[in-house]
């Protein structure tokens, strides 16, 4: 088979996640750091990897501590690893493990690498909360103070208001739209209805809630053993017990008069890590690995964050396979990220059409016409739910391990980000 | 060669001491009659107006005095004469007429720290290898070159008592912080801070050193606040030892009597005191115990051709109950290796993994490791319900519940998870080790390594070899247990292993002098008498009285009537009674505390009313059936020296160190006593005292189970 790059072909050997969690729930102990640390060691115990063999590491992080900006470094810091190991954290949004696990990918294809541990991990339990910028004017002012008189003359300018915390938001900076708004006009622009979206999210959970009962998802979840020894074995966002009255009976979060944007059908705010163990296709076979599957192709993409801010897909996803050398119809298996179910229905109905591929593309034919059995087939984010940092390494293990379960060639991975990019991988069997 | 190099420049004398052919610094007769030599020269040269003393050796100050020349004093004149010959080196040293700064880098501690004491200023090295102290205490003598003077005064009595009575050795920093050391550098700069503070010193600067307090000075200065000082620490001194150990009321005496009278009557104390305990038996068995850990810590554990032990990076444990999760946790926070700790059911994992992560928050609680260790050290820490891991693993040790076909079968399931050299180790405490290796492909990589409980305390390791046990499993694995702290003897695989087999016929006896008539708390009292930490029905509840009834039976069908198991002890476990952990045993337990006997057990072990057993008897038959057990037991091969077999009694059952080890204690009584002891007790009381034919043996040829009499 050829490869989609010029160097080294990169296999992904292995890899696990810890469950994910709504933030605020079982992992709400765990910094973000500690979550990807692991995550990185039950990877190595679950590849029987000796830690010497990695040369370096990346990991995803969107919302970063500014005690531990580096969250990478910590990971490959662990005392299973020698201290020499480089590691890089990289942002882009949603998409972040994605791009770690893209990057560790270009280190292997040039022969920077043999071995690479790339991943993702999210604490929205433990998001930094900021002073206000006028407090902390103040406070830096009152430290560079040389008197006590002189310290509490600039602590005295501070008024009430600028106590108030500050919370990082999931906004636009460039727009200030969140993304709740640009999912509801997203919906809106391109006539995605609300019950259209509910089924979807529906469909999520029963996928996701059959993963889990049959082990295919839970496969590739480490238990997280707490403190107090009680074991979190599963993602707690799944819902048995949801229906379409119920998601139905949920009031637009976005939009109260016209808005279809609910609770239900977009992704919770969740904490999670994932590991992926990459290895040059010749190191694997000298290590005695045998691969899950090969990245074949990736595409990253962006498009105007004041238009439709999670259009990226529908730009990326193309360029990938056109990169692959393959058409949809070779997909045997796709995994889409659902930050909402409209970005979801929205970015399908994009690849759908003739008219879109020809505006936007320049193409006569249409990007895809999906086969819904092989999309997301153990559900997606809405249910499972959406770590930032980690979801692009949970979408990396799905595919690779679903591919290998339904001995598909070619898969594909998806996935929407904030500043209006998109990033697509493809995956190859042999 | 000498031992000595002076060099001056600037009018500092740098003198640096490195004792040649020696891995460390000790005072030796030679170092002191050269240093004397030295300090008399510098005295008497005017163009050096300060000097600094420096180790040349990278990990050691001054360890100490030499031990040999204290091991071979024979009387306390000889004693006195040594002692005296240090003081007069020291004071020397305190009245040279010119400062001396002391550069600390590496052990500084006994004798070390004494030298050190009489500068006028000292800095150390904040390197993990400075440590200082005064571990006399811990031989059974008292420090007596001018330690119980000077320390006081340096750092207030309280502190001084502190350290002196309990014979550790302190971390720079917390050396620092007591202000034994004035000054805590980099070990880049310690020269160069040394020759500046010695040159201030020069220039007639004079450090300051914190107060103690209001209460520190009316503790110190005041002949009511002493008294009440040393009131508590002679209080708490006779909690700990029960009066068995003489060198902590000795070194109390010492101080007390310094500092009421002044430094020469305490030094000529210190001397008295150090001559008459430096000859008592008590300090001697302390030292050949001093020894004999000592040698062990270098016993590789097999004789002949000696492998080299394999690194161990990565340990399996198999069972995550309480003991599982124990091994693991002192794996990690001890040897600091990477484990797995598997067991069958989540629940238990987590729990396992809460117990072992428990320990290494409880040495950050206590300050034994920092914030940033402690991080490290749980990242080691992690377990699961598959194998996974166990491929990495070089050792796996197996900890599940004490049945031969369930450790059989759980060994195939390891064995098929790991590589065909993984060394693989029972902590069974009753199942032969042949037996479960034979489960096995290459039963050579299989021993017994058995842990006591609790593991965090227990300091012994038993390492069990059957006849199939290869050189290189020994090897690793005794250096594995080492590297985990502990306190490693190598025994054969014979049923009992070692630490059980002796204790199991005194436990017995206690059981039999109990159905006797003789009350629980007079024969826990009467072995706590004899220097026991606790005696053996309080050790049967905190053993588990169920995990007695099975390994008493193992060594009854292995030995017959002489190891016959109280007969009372299987229907107390069958009333529910296990002992501390339930709450329940020979004695009650409520919150953890107990509340007395439970008068219940007298008539569940049919004991008559009242006793007629003598209480020299009492003690008797319990002691002797333990050494009888134990000559026995050397005779069989077990243990592989006396050596072995005393350590194993005083880290595995806490038989008294005073007394030096059951062996030991035979040597010292003389094996025709022991004979015409157990002698006495056959006739009296049954065959099972019938002598070892070993004793009749030595006693009859007059040799000894120890080689020599001072190691």
């Amino acid at each position: 088979m050829s490869t989609g790059t010029n160097g080294h072909r990169v296999a992904i050997v292995a890899g696990c996640r810890t469950p994910f969690c709504k933030s605020g729930t079982d992992l709400k102990d765990f910094t973000a750091v500690a979550l990807a640390r692991y995550a990185t060691v039950e990877l190595l115990h679950r590849s029987n990897l000796d830690g010497e063999q990695v040369d370096q590491m990346y990991f995803g992080q969107v919302v970063a501590s500014p005690l531990a900006p580096n969250l990478a470094r910590e990971v490959s810091l662990l005392p299973q690893f020698p201290r020499t190991i480089p590691a890089a954290t990289v942002n882009r949004a949603c998409a972040s493990a994605n791009t770690a696990i893209a990057e560790g990918h270009d280190q292997i294809a040039q022969g920077h690498a043999r071995v690479v541990i790339a991943g993702g991990a999210e604490s929205l339990s433990d998001i930094p909360i900021l002073h206000s910028r006028r407090f902390a004017d103040a406070l830096i002012a009152a430290s560079k103070a040389r008197s006590l008189v002189a310290r509490l003359r600039v602590l005295a300018g501070v008024r009430a208001r600028d106590l108030i915390p500050v919370t990082p938001a999931i906004a636009e900076p460039s727009t200030g739209e969140t993304m709740g708004q640009s999912a509801e006009k997203m919906a809106k622009v391109n006539g995605i209805g609300r019950e259209a979206q509910d089924r979807f999210a529906l469909r999520s959970h029963r996928l996701a809630q059959a993963g889990t009962e049959d082990g295919r998802l839970t496969a590739e979840i480490a238990p997280v053993y707490l403190p107090n020894g009680d074991a979190v074995m599963r993602d707690n966002g799944i819902r048995v017990d949801t229906s379409l009255e119920r998601l139905a009976a949920l009031k637009p979060a976005f939009d109260r008069h016209y808005g279809s944007v609910t609770a239900g059908n977009a992704s919770p705010l969740t904490d999670g890590a994932s590991a992926v163990l990459l290895m040059s296709e010749e190191a694997a076979q000298a290590l005695g690995y045998a691969p899950i599957a090969f990245v074949r192709s990736y595409a990253v993409t962006a498009v105007d964050p004041a238009d439709q801010l999670l259009m990226g897909p529908a730009y990326a996803v193309p360029l990938a396979l056109e990169r692959a050398g393959i058409t949809w119809a070779d997909l045997g298996l796709v995994e889409m990220h659902e930050a909402f179910a409209s970005q979801v229905l929205s970015n399908v109905q994009a690849f759908e059409s003739p008219q879109w591929a020809a505006e936007h593309l320049g193409r006569s034919e249409p990007v895809a016409r999906v086969d819904w059995d092989t999309l997301n087939v153990m559900g997606g984010s809405i249910a499972i739910g959406h770590p930032f940092g980690a979801t692009g390494g949970r979408l990396t293990l799905t595919l690779a391990n679903e591919m290998q379960r339904h001995d598909a060639q070619f898969g594909l991975i998806s996935v929407c980000a904030q500043g209006g990019m998109g990033f697509a991988m493809v995956l190859e069997r042999r | 060669m000498g031992a000595f190099t002076v060099t001056a420049a600037d009018g500092i004398a740098r003198v640096v001491l490195d004792l040649p052919g020696e891995p460390v610094n000790k005072i030796t007769r030679a170092v002191r009659e050269e240093l004397a030599a030295v300090l008399d020269r510098l005295r008497r040269d005017d163009g050096v107006r300060a000097v600094v003393l420096l180790s040349g050796k990278a990990d050691t100050f001054i360890a100490g005095a030499d031990i040999d020349e204290f091991v071979a004093l024979r009387s306390q004149a000889e004693a006195q004469d040594l002692v005296r010959a240090g003081q007069a080196l020291i004071g020397q040293l305190g009245a040279l007429g010119k400062p001396v700064v002391a550069a600390i880098r590496g052990a500084c501690l006994g004798g070390g720290l004494e030298t050190a004491l009489a500068c006028a200023y000292r800095i150390a090295a904040d390197h993990p290898k400075t440590t200082v102290g005064l571990p006399e205490i811990q031989l059974g003598i008292i420090p007596a070159a001018g330690g119980c003077q000077r320390l006081p005064r340096l750092i207030g009595l309280g502190a001084a008592l502190d350290i002196i009575l309990a014979g550790k050795a302190l971390p720079a920093s917390r050396a620092y912080r007591a202000g034994i050391v004035d000054e805590l550098v980099h070990p880049a700069v310690l020269e160069r801070a040394a020759t500046e503070a010695a040159r201030r010193l020069a220039g007639g600067w004079r450090p300051r050193r914190r107060g103690r307090g209001l209460v520190g000075l009316l503790l110190d200065h005041t002949a009511p606040g002493r008294a009440f000082a040393l009131r508590l620490a002679r209080r708490q001194v006779m909690r700990q030892t029960r009066g068995h150990y003489p060198a902590p009321l000795a070194a109390l005496r010492a101080v007390a009597h310094g500092l009421a009278h002044g430094i020469e009557p305490g030094l000529d104390m210190e001397a008295a005191l150090f001559a008459e305990l430096a000859v008592g038996e008590v300090s001697r068995n302390l030292v050949r115990l001093f020894f004999a850990t000592t040698e062990l810590k270098k016993d590789p554990g097999v004789e002949g051709d000696v492998p080299a032990p394999r690194a161990v990076k990565s340990l399996g444990v198999v069972g995550a109950g309480f003991m599982g999760a124990a091994i693991a946790g002192v794996a990690v926070s001890q040897a600091r290796v990477d484990v797995r700790l598997r067991d069958t059911d989540d629940g238990r994992v987590g729990k396992g993994l809460a117990a072992a992560r428990g320990m290494l928050n409880e040495r950050l609680r206590r300050r034994r490791i920092t914030r940033y260790e402690h991080r490290q050290l749980d990242a080691l820490v992690s377990g699961g319900t598959g194998w996974d891991g166990f491929a990495r693993a070089e050792v796996v040790i197996e900890a599940v519940f004490e049945d031969l076909e369930l450790k059989r079968d759980i060994f195939q399931q390891i064995a098929a998870a790991v590589r065909d050299d993984c060394l693989l180790a029972s902590n069974t405490s009753t199942i032969p080790i042949a037996q479960i290796g034979a489960a096995v492909r290459h039963p050579e990589r299989v021993l017994g390594m058995h842990f006591f409980s609790p593991v965090d305390r227990m300091p012994l390791l038993e390492v069990i070899v059957s006849e199939q046990t290869a050189p290189w499993a020994t090897v690793t694995a005794v250096a594995f247990g080492r590297h985990m702290g502990k306190t490693v003897i190598v025994v054969r695989d014979r049923p009992g292993f070692w630490v059980n087999r002796i204790l199991a016929p005194y436990l017995n006896e206690a059981g039999r002098l109990l159905q006797e008539g003789v009350k629980v708390e007079t024969l826990d009292a009467t072995m706590v008498r004899f220097g026991f930490p606790v005696g053996p029905i309080t050790l049967l509840d905190e053993v588990g009285l169920d995990v007695a009834v099975k390994s008493s039976h193992v060594l009854h069908d292995a030995f017959g009537e002489r190891l016959a198991p109280m007969a009372g002890l299987q229907r107390l476990v069958e009333t529910g009674r296990l002992g501390r952990k339930n709450g329940r045993g020979f004695y009650r337990y409520e919150h953890g505390q107990r509340r007395g006997v439970d008068p219940a057990v007298y008539g569940l072990c049919g004991a008559a009313l009242t006793s007629d057993v003598p209480p020299e008897d009492v003690e008797g038959r319990m002691v002797f059936a333990l050494l009888n057990e134990a000559a026995r037991a050397l005779d069989d091969g077990v243990v592989r020296s006396a050596r072995d077999g005393d350590v194993g009694a005083v880290f595995g059952i806490g038989y008294p160190p005073f007394r030096g080890g059951p062996l030991r204690y035979v040597d010292e009584m003389g094996p025709a006593a022991a004979v015409e002891w157990l002698a006495r007790l056959a006739e009296r009381y049954g065959p099972r005292f019938t002598p070892a034919p070993v004793l009749e043996r030595m006693a009859q040829a007059g040799t000894s189970f120890h080689q020599s009499p001072e190691r």
